[in-house]
């Protein structure tokens, strides 16, 4: 930047001093560098490389002696296609991600809109429910899994005592129940709807926090004039409050699902992907660790983003228009 | 006569659905960390002769010092954890905001090719699931022999963080005005004068606030650190201490409870203490809808 500016001008013929513009242009590729080597090297670089790890048959064992190319070969991704468990765990992905998107999503509705009329204590209620989304994971995960402990949880404890249960319920380790509702007999994936429980447990203040600051900015007159034309409260929330807040929950639907999607902490914390859990993070990372067969693990975490990114792009073809119209 | 119009009806039922929504939010969500914290001050006798009391008949703190004292001295090694997590995450922050406090200043007020590509390169880290960049640093980090060194792990967060960053910093820089920026321009201020006199001493509230956000992430991190740390206990982060231990029957779950309160205290604590900052720097852009 310097450079030109300090180069003695009576000698060489007077070069052009860069204008303001083409000087913010030089200090913003300076400015940006760092941040960009960095991303490029942990970030695009890593994605670039898994595709070409998945079509590699490469062991974890012979990791330091192989060169970085070669040994090229398809069976990654046929394992991927044809492997049975690969589908079962994408659709439990599939499953997990909707109702943990949804659920949470219709958590953070209700809390933000119950707190969102100031009463005396709302400051530390509101810290409060932030608190799940904060709290480190392997903390929260912890506390659960003692919370539904079969022999000395306190929800067994609850749940026999007070609520009369036969017996103490597996929560994270029992695949399904058998459970009767008006004599309809049907069965239950109890470890699923576990997992799917403290997803919603733990994100719907992601979903409180945007939606209680979307509502804040919905002006106090929208309210006020639909309140005089006699409108009730859930008229007021159908038609003044909620077309409003569509577009925070439609980006808010995408996020959460993209994150759920690509979730893997809480699943491998919580029942360790056994019990009809397994999503495939967690199968990638137990092929990684258990298997030691990078090439698969590469293969399928390739197609578990293939997956999100088709997902996506049906989602903004379809949803894109009409929550842009709204 | 007009007691039972819709509206009359509507505004009780919600007024009293209101308080029972807020107190079974409030319980739900605060009972797991009080029942945190009451288990790790029960014996593991107690616990199975009484699972469902909710109040320790005597405290017991002696798990706080067998969870913290070294393994040598037959405690768990979590003052160990403890400053490795500390440091990793202090570190964490200060390389963040080095790479994130230009970038953001860039984006937000220089114009030059590519700044809406990279804008867009950012968030797109955040659509690949970590698991996917995991497999190939994993490799690399394997080969080049830093995996299970801290500096590999650094790399890494620093890595996952900045996006974010950039992101919130970047919608602070845009509220700074751009006619304080020119007034020290004409005052014969260099680009980089300006942001260190005038932009950055602005943004600072959203600064910190930052920091405390990547903090927090870097604090609570775990698939990284399983991945790179999980051989080397020595090296174990906090979190992952709790989790490589949590499966273990020696250790009673009690003293484990103690570890994920240490694990949970700073953050909430930081958290309490920095709540409207944190807030308003996330959800910045949002009221616009």
């Amino acid at each position: 930047m310097t450079t030109q500016m300090e180069r003695p001008t009576a000698t060489v013929p007077p070069t052009r001093m860069p204008t303001l513009a083409q000087r913010d242009a030089r200090a913003g590729r300076v400015l940006l560098a760092p941040t960009l080597v960095v991303v490029l090297l942990v970030v695009v670089v890593p994605i670039v490389w898994t595709v070409v790890l998945s079509f590699q048959d490469l062991r974890l064992i012979d990791l330091r002696r192989r060169g970085l190319w070669g040994g090229f070969t398809l069976e990654n991704l046929a394992g991927v296609f044809t492997s049975r468990g690969f589908y079962g765990a994408l659709g439990t992905t599939l499953l997990y991600s909707v109702v943990g998107t949804v659920t949470s999503i219709g958590i953070g509705l209700v809390a933000a809109l119950a707190l969102r009329r100031r009463f005396r204590g709302r400051t530390v209620a509101r810290a409060f429910m932030l608190l799940p989304y904060v709290a480190p994971v392997v903390a929260v995960t912890f506390v659960w899994q003692t919370m539904l402990n079969p022999q000395f949880g306190i929800v067994n404890e609850i749940g026999t005592n007070v609520f009369g249960w036969a017996d103490p319920v597996a929560f994270l380790t029992q695949r399904s129940a058998d459970v009767s509702v008006f004599g309809l007999e049907f069965s239950v994936p109890v470890a699923l709807l576990t997992v799917m429980a403290f997803e919603a447990w733990r994100y719907f203040p992601f979903a409180f926090l945007f939606l209680t600051a979307r509502l804040a900015a919905v002006p106090g007159e929208l309210e006020e004039a639909a309140r005089v034309d006699g409108a009730t409260p859930t008229q007021r929330f159908r038609h003044v409050i909620w077309p409003q807040l569509l577009p925070v929950i439609a980006l808010l639907a995408v996020l959460r699902f993209i994150f759920t999607f690509n979730e893997f902490d809480d699943i491998y914390l919580l029942t360790g992907g056994g019990a009809g859990t397994q999503v495939v993070s967690v199968r990638v990372y137990e092929l990684l660790t258990a298997r030691g067969d990078v090439g698969a693990a590469s293969a399928q975490a390739l197609v578990l983003s293939l997956v999100l990114v088709v997902l996506l792009a049906i989602y903004f073809r379809f949803w894109g228009r009409k929550v842009e119209q709204s | 006569m007009t007691a039972f119009n819709r509206d009359v009806v509507e505004t009780r039922v919600f007024g009293v659905l209101r308080w029972v929504v807020i107190a079974v939010l409030v319980l739900a969500t605060a009972f797991p960390f009080y029942y945190m914290i009451v288990l790790s001050l029960r014996s593991l006798d107690e616990v199975v002769l009484h699972p469902g009391a909710l109040w320790p008949a005597e405290f017991d703190v002696s798990t706080y010092l067998s969870v913290l004292l070294p393994e040598d001295d037959g405690g768990q090694g979590f003052l160990v954890f403890l400053r490795n997590s500390f440091v990793i995450a202090v570190l964490t922050v200060v390389v963040t905001l080095l790479a994130a406090i230009p970038g953001a200043y860039a984006i937000s007020r220089l114009q030059f090719r590519g700044r809406r590509q990279v804008s867009a390169l950012f968030l797109a880290v955040y659509l690949f699931p970590a698991i996917l960049l995991a497999v190939p640093l994993f490799v690399f980090f394997a080969r080049i022999g830093l995996r299970g060194s801290l500096a590999g792990l650094l790399i890494v967060y620093v890595a996952q963080t900045v996006p974010i960053s950039i992101y919130m910093l970047r919608n602070y820089f845009e509220t700074v005005p751009v006619s304080l920026e020119e007034a020290a321009a004409i005052d014969g201020c260099s680009r980089f004068q300006i942001i260190r006199r005038v932009s950055l001493p602005l943004a600072m509230p959203a600064v910190v606030s930052n920091a405390l956000y990547v903090f927090m992430i870097a604090w609570n991190e775990f698939l990284f650190a399983l991945l790179f740390l999980a051989e080397d206990r020595d090296r174990w982060t906090v979190s992952l201490g709790l989790s490589q231990l949590a499966g273990s029957i020696e250790i009673p779950t009690t003293v484990l409870m103690a570890g994920s309160v240490l694990l949970t205290l700073p953050i909430v604590v930081l958290f309490f203490f920095a709540e409207r900052l944190l807030v308003e720097g996330l959800t910045s852009g949002a009221e616009k809808g």
